[in-house]
Parts: C-alpha cells; structure tokens; sequence
C-alpha cells in the first residue's frame, strides 16, 4: 500500500482520513527557493472539522493541494485514507479526487461554459452517476446552499458570492470523505457564511473530515481544531482535540 | 486591568520612584488610561506589603526608589504567561498587557500574542457551540451572543494586526541575559482571576 507500509504505525492513525508527515513543500530553487511547507506533520480523522489561520504566504493552500492531490511533496507523505498519493500517477490522483475529496478553490475554479447546475453536476457524471441522477443531486446541493434559483445561470451571470456558493455545492455533492475549502466564505456576507459553515459542519458531524483555511476567526470557530501556520510549520494548536495534534508532533 | 502588574512590568525594567512609574505606564501604554499618582502609591504599598517589590531608600531629592523582589518577579512572570481571562474581564487589561509586551525588554510579545489568540479561539468555540444549541427563535438571546462573539472575533484580528506590525517593524523581542521573561524564576504563579473555562 506505501513505501511506509513494513514501519510500525501507531494505533491512533487508523480512522485517519488524512495524514501528513514531515511534508516539505519547495518551489524553484537557489536565489527564488521558496519553502512554502517546512516540515508539517498533522492528521485528521473522519468526522473531524480542522481550521488552518496564518499569515497570507503561511503555506494554507499549498497544504490543500497536497491534501486534495493536486500537487507532491518535495519529501514527506501525505495520505488520503491510508493511500500514499505522491506513490500514485497522475490519473490516480484524479480518481482519488473524484471519488473522495470535493475541493473548494481559493478562485473558485467554475468552468466558464457550463451552467451551475452542469457545474456542480460534473464530478459526479465523470464518476459514472447518470446525466439525470447527477442533474438531481446537483439541485439538491444547489438547495443546500441556497442558490437553486440559478441552476441555469452561468458562471458569468452569477456574482461572486453566488459563484463561491455553487463552487461549494461542487465540492459537497455525493459522499467525499474529505473536503477541503480554501477560504470559502471570502465572497460572503455573514449570513451567507454561516450558512456555509452549517454545511461543512453538517458534513463533517456525517463523518467526512473536513478542512477549512480561513481568515475569520468566527468561521474557525466552527471547528474542532484550529491549526495556526507559520512559515510552512505548524506553530500552535487551539481546540478540545488538541492533544493528539501535540502527541504527534512530539514524535 | 490591575495598576499592579503595570508597575510590576516597569519594576522589572528599571527601578524607579512613584512619579516615574506613572508617566512611564502613560508613556507605554499611549496615556489611553491616565493614572491618579495616589492610586499608585497605595499600589505600591501594597505590593511593599506583599513582598513583591521592595524599597531600596531614597534619590537624591528624597524619593522613595522601589525595586522588583523575586517573588514580584515570579508573580509578573505569572501575569506575561497566563491569557487574559474572558469572564469578568476588565476591557483594557489585554492593550495594556500588549503594550507593555512590546515596551518591556525580556519580554516575547509574539508569543504572548500566540497565547493570547489560542485562549480567545478557544473561548469564540465555545460561543459558536453555545449558540448552534440555542433556542433558533429566541432572537434576543442570540444577538447577544453573537455581540460576544463579533467581539471576539475582533480581538483576534486585532491580534493578527499586531502580531503583522511587530513583524513588519521587526521588534520582535528577543530574551535578553538579566531579564525574566517567564522561566527564570521558578515555578510561575497564576493571576487566580485568570481562570479556566470560559464558557457563560
Ligand atoms: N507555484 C509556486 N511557485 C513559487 N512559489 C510559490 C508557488 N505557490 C506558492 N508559492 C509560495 O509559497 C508560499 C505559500 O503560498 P500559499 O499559496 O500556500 O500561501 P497561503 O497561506 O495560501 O496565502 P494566502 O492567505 O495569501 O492565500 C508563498 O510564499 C508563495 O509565494
Ligand atoms: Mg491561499
């Protein structure tokens, strides 16, 4: 299954929906070297909503990349449900991501020429799910965060926030294990964040592990544990569950 | 915020008599909260009283000069290390304990920042689970919480901002020889107003 695999693991990682150790993440080299993970070793399991704060440059989205397989360490392991996705190619990465992570990007990502509904839609079609089956399931998400109304708009007729919306019904639809969001309550006001939030929450009490960068205290406080980057390291930790993140880095 | 351990914090620096502390806590703290001379005899009274600080005899002119005793030190060290509690809290202790953080040498104002925002995370959770199981229609109630919890989050930013400034002015403050900054003297006291649990 890993490189790792004949090592001792310890008990508490098994449940683990997500596991980095020791990640290092550099780009270019020499003058422009730019270490945006140092080292970050952290583990989420399923049911679990975890905060990432830090500084703008701190490394939040590198670490989501790593997570949602869009990117490689340059050492280090990051692995998504005991799979070790810098050992996979490139199309196994993109299964991976369709079938477990639902992502929600920093800039939204939503495909100019397809309406929200056929957005929102899509991961599941790839997935095999029928064109009419995945047509309902997408309404039901867009229902979710309250922008059914637009299932037939495109990206360009929608604003910001209700572009960020349906970016986020993308990321939701179907059963994902892990769901990443890079800061997505940066178009909102703050109702419509706390609706966001109430979804994540949702999905996360339902047993997906969760993972949320955020600027705003108030929306990291939706979760169990809040982990503050700093340069590419994990520099502290808030939350009840703390004490396994301090456990794993003191080994 | 307790004038105490605003004098305690300058003790540490330098000593010094009655006057002077009350215009360098006014100088530290942008003179935001102005001082009355006679609460800060009485302060230093007591702390006399207590064995925190000790007086050392007279200036030239005649002024009684105090000095920091190392029990003071232990308590202060007691005071930079434990967050400032959210029950009860007197509004501008956390300023003022910033303030002070970035004027007093010794001191690591980036981690009392840190610890700061750890404490008042912490405290904005148990406000957003407070909230989640309320009553959905008792209004009233939950404008309430959400003013303690904008508050909160407030605070945060502010903290980032600071934290930002100290970065971008680079003063951060590195442990200097001579100084306590936490660990020097021993076993830290606690503020016993800085209790755990922050739930309301
Ligand atoms: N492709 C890249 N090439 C070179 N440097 C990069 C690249 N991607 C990210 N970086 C650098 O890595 C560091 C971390 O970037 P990252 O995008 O993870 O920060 P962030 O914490 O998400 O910031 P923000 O809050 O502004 O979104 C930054 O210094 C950034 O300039
Ligand atoms: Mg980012």
């Amino acid at each position: 299954m890993s490189i790792e695999a004949g090592k001792h693991r310890p008990p508490e990682h098994t449940g683990q929906v997500l596991v980095l150790r020791d990640v290092v993440r550099v780009h270019g080299s020499g003058d422009a070297e730019v270490r945006a993970l140092d080292g970050l070793t952290i583990s989420i399991a399923a049911g679990e909503f975890v905060a990432v704060m830090g500084p703008s440059g701190s490394g939040k989205s590198t670490l989501l990349h790593l997570a949602g397989g869009l990117d490689t360490p340059t050492s280090g392991t990051v692995r998504v449900e005991g799979t070790d996705v810098g050992a996979l190619s490139v199309s196994g990465r993109a299964a991976l991501r369709r079938r477990h992570i639902g992502y929600v990007f920093q800039d939204f990502n939503l495909i100019p020429t397809l309406t929200a509904a056929e957005n929102v839609a899509l991961p599941r079609e790839l997935d095999g799910t029928g064109r009419k089956a995945a047509r309902t399931e997408a309404m039901a998400a867009l229902a979710e965060l309250e922008v059914q109304d637009l299932a037939d708009r495109f990206p360009d007729e929608m604003s910001g926030g209700q572009q960020q919306r349906t970016a986020i019904a993308r990321a939701i639809i179907g059963k994902r294990r892990l769901l990443l969001a890079d800061e997505p309550t940066g178009a909102l006001d703050s109702h419509t964040g706390e609706a966001v939030l109430e979804v994540l929450r949702g999905r996360a009490d339902a047993g997906s592990a969760v993972v949320l960068v955020t600027h705003d205290a108030r929306f990291a406080a939706w979760a169990d544990r809040v982990i503050f980057l700093r340069d590419g390291t994990v520099i502290d930790t808030a939350g009840v569950d703390s004490a396994e993140e301090l456990l794993a880095h003191s080994r | 915020m307790s004038i105490k351990y605003g004098l305690l914090a300058l003790l540490s620096d330098a000593d010094a008599y009655g006057y002077q502390l009350r215009s360098r806590f006014e100088s530290a703290t942008g003179s935001v909260w102005p001082l009355n001379i006679g609460q800060v005899y009485t302060t230093l009274a007591r702390l006399d009283r207590d064995g925190l600080i000790e007086g050392i005899g007279t200036d030239g002119d005649g002024r009684a000069m105090y000095r920091l005793t190392n029990a003071g030190r232990t308590e202060l060290s007691g005071w930079w290390d434990t967050p400032v509690a959210h029950a009860d809290r007197p509004r501008d202790e956390l300023a003022i304990k910033i303030a002070l953080a970035i004027t007093t040498p010794g001191v690591d104002a980036t981690a009392i920042l840190q610890t700061q925002r750890r404490e008042t995370i912490r405290h904005l959770q148990d406000l957003t689970r407070v909230k989640r199981q309320s009553d959905p229609d008792d209004l009233s109630w939950r404008l309430v919480a959400e003013s303690l919890i904008f508050a909160a989050e407030a605070e945060v930013r502010w903290l980032d901002h600071c934290e930002a400034s100290l970065v971008r002015h680079g003063r951060t403050r590195k442990t200097k020889p001579g100084n306590t900054s936490g660990a020097a003297d021993g076993d830290s006291v606690k503020d016993p107003q800085a209790t755990e649990g922050t739930t309301r």
